[in-house]
């Protein structure tokens, strides 16, 4: 901890060990979405989860944040477990968790002005800084539903940034957007990680997304949700055409997928079966020559 | 938005005007009640033998032309929305924040939703015998039920509202460190204007609905009780005349309604 020479006082470290959590619906068998569960998301790192969706993952950022409790195991923030949603680590949603009746402003200073961290004043000047940065600030003044959809999520994540938190907890946060924005939205994303040097966990289901930002990359696996490998993105910044051809980025692609193909034969290979199961069931009335 | 708009600051009347009459939308509404204004009176005059009980549109219009001229007929108009109002703004008064504890507070909700579902079903004109027993004047009995006819529907729109929140409007707001006052008042408060504009905008129709039926059968005066008498007195146009006055009455406090939800929710253009 301490200055990390990037601007932000504080980047947070994560420690997540045996963790396990368990839904149990009355009349139903209990789901287990996450179990043993390990995992360390270093300060001062991008480190990119990424997995099928309804691996977990999900499950594992609202624990993260506080909003979801455990059934077993232990969760450190900075060495301290964690109690409840927190500063100190804020989370970006996969819908806009923008205020609808709020201006891009108002969402922006919210949480300064609730925490009392900073003056009105202070907290506007701070925000319109950041911004400024995501190309944002002649629409300060405007709702959010009369943004694109890219737009909110760069006003969403001024308004996390604004509070300056440890860590950032991004849960897909670009799912849904078209390529194109989502392309700009990765590198806004980088910039503001390289200036403020704070951790982040960013959450996807695409290898893309995920080795275009990752210092490091967790590969989890399908449900119960559980960390399959761990591997360290060590490609030069900024990744480019160039860094996104070379051969050391097809290798490690095919690392993540070889990590993510097996996970994927095994519920295709369950798949399979069903679908042997039904062929054979439909042998008899298929007319000869159907098919290929 | 519109197509190719100019760059000056505001339209002309006259281009205004123009604009209005060039629209074929217009033109349909206009179609459609003269259309029915039309057949109404070609059949009323005979064309169809079992319409005949019903006055025609001259007709209505002759009778109309005299209540206006009568004091009594705008005494009715002020009674009723008198009426109409007092119901309806104390059931806001009440509703809006019992419905916000319901949602907000899970005991509370425990404690107050069964006995809410099961005075709910009552329909306000049940009431009406122990409503005219129970308060002191006639007025209050009427207003009483004026109330439970918008009471029930606000609650349950708030209280719906309330519980449809996004989970992730709430969480951010405690991440960033809002105290459950400041939840309350700054997210979930607001984000329940638009079920408590949808609440009022049904509950103002029931409360038109209920005044009327009340007066016709404990009212002195007022819309209703003015549509009754032209009725007992074989006045088939007086009829026809309070009956649209009914109608016009409830259209306009809805346009009200519609207004005063607009100006409470700036973030929403078009409703």
């Amino acid at each position: 901890m301490g200055d990390n020479g990037k601007g932000i006082k504080q980047a947070g470290r994560i420690e997540v060990s045996g963790l396990e959590r368990v839904y149990r619906v009355p009349g139903q068998p209990p789901v287990a979405a996450l179990k043993d569960c390990s995992l360390v998301v270093e300060e001062g790192k991008l480190t990119v989860l990424v997995g099928p969706s309804g691996c977990g993952k999900s499950t594992l950022a609202s624990i993260l944040a506080g909003y979801d409790t455990p059934t077993a195991g232990s969760c450190l923030i900075n060495g301290h477990p964690i109690k409840g949603p927190g500063r100190d680590r804020l989370m970006v949603f996969q819908e806009t968790a923008l205020w609808p009746w709020m201006t891009v402003m108002q969402n922006a200073v919210f949480g300064p002005k609730v925490s009392g961290a900073l003056d009105r004043r202070r907290a506007e000047e701070h925000a319109l800084g950041l911004l400024e940065k995501v190309g944002l600030k002649d629409f300060r003044d405007k709702y959010p539903a009369q943004l694109s959809g890219g737009m909110q999520r760069r006003a969403e994540l001024c308004r996390a940034l604004v509070n300056e938190p440890q860590i950032m907890i991004l849960d897909e946060p670009f799912r849904g957007l078209d390529v194109m924005t989502r392309e700009l939205m990765q590198e806004y994303l980088v910039r503001l990680y390289e200036e403020s040097g704070m951790t982040m966990l960013f959450i996807t289901a695409e290898i893309e997304e995920a080795l275009f930002l990752a210092d490091r990359i967790l590969v989890m696996t399908n449900l119960p949700g559980t960390i399959k490998k761990v591997l360290t993105v060590d490609l030069p910044r900024p990744r480019d055409l160039s860094v996104l051809s070379s051969p050391r980025y097809l290798q490690i692609k095919g690392e993540v997928m070889e990590a993510l193909y097996e996970e994927g034969a095994k519920t295709f290979g369950k798949l399979k079966n069903a679908f042997n199961l039904l062929g054979s069931c439909q042998t008899d009335s298929e007319p000869a020559g159907h098919g290929q | 938005m519109t197509t190719a708009a100019p760059p000056m600051a505001a339209p002309s009347l006259a281009l205004r005007w123009r604009r209005t009459l060039a629209n074929p939308r217009l033109w349909r509404g206009v179609l459609a009640v003269a259309g029915f204004f039309l057949v109404w009176q070609i059949s009323s005059m005979g064309a169809l033998p079992f319409m005949t009980v019903i006055p025609t549109p001259v007709e209505v219009a002759k009778a109309f032309w005299v209540f206006l001229a009568m004091p009594k007929y705008w005494q009715s108009w002020a009674e009723s929305a008198q009426r109409v109002f007092w119901g309806f703004a104390t059931a806001q008064v009440l509703g809006i924040p019992l419905g916000l504890g319901m949602g907000w507070s899970r005991s509370f909700k425990e404690l107050s939703y069964p006995l809410f579902e099961l005075l709910r079903p009552i329909p306000p004109l049940a009431w009406v015998p122990v409503s005219i027993l129970f308060w002191p004047t006639n007025e209050l009995s009427i207003a009483f039920i004026t109330f439970i006819g918008a009471f029930f529907t606000i609650v349950l729109n708030v209280l719906g509202g309330v519980s449809s929140i996004p989970k992730e409007l709430v969480y951010s707001a405690v991440s960033f460190g809002a105290s459950p006052a400041q939840v309350f008042w700054r997210i979930v408060l607001p984000a329940t204007i638009p079920s408590i504009a949808t609440g009022m905008m049904v509950g103002i129709g029931i409360t038109w609905n209920v005044v009327i039926a009340a007066e016709m059968i404990a009212g002195n005066a007022g819309l209703g009780r003015l549509t009754w008498e032209a009725y007992l007195a074989g006045h088939t146009p007086g009829v026809i005349v309070g009956m649209i006055s009914i109608g016009l009455a409830g259209y306009v406090s809805s346009a009200l309604v519609k207004l005063i939800s607009i100006k409470l929710m700036p973030w929403r253009k078009i409703i």
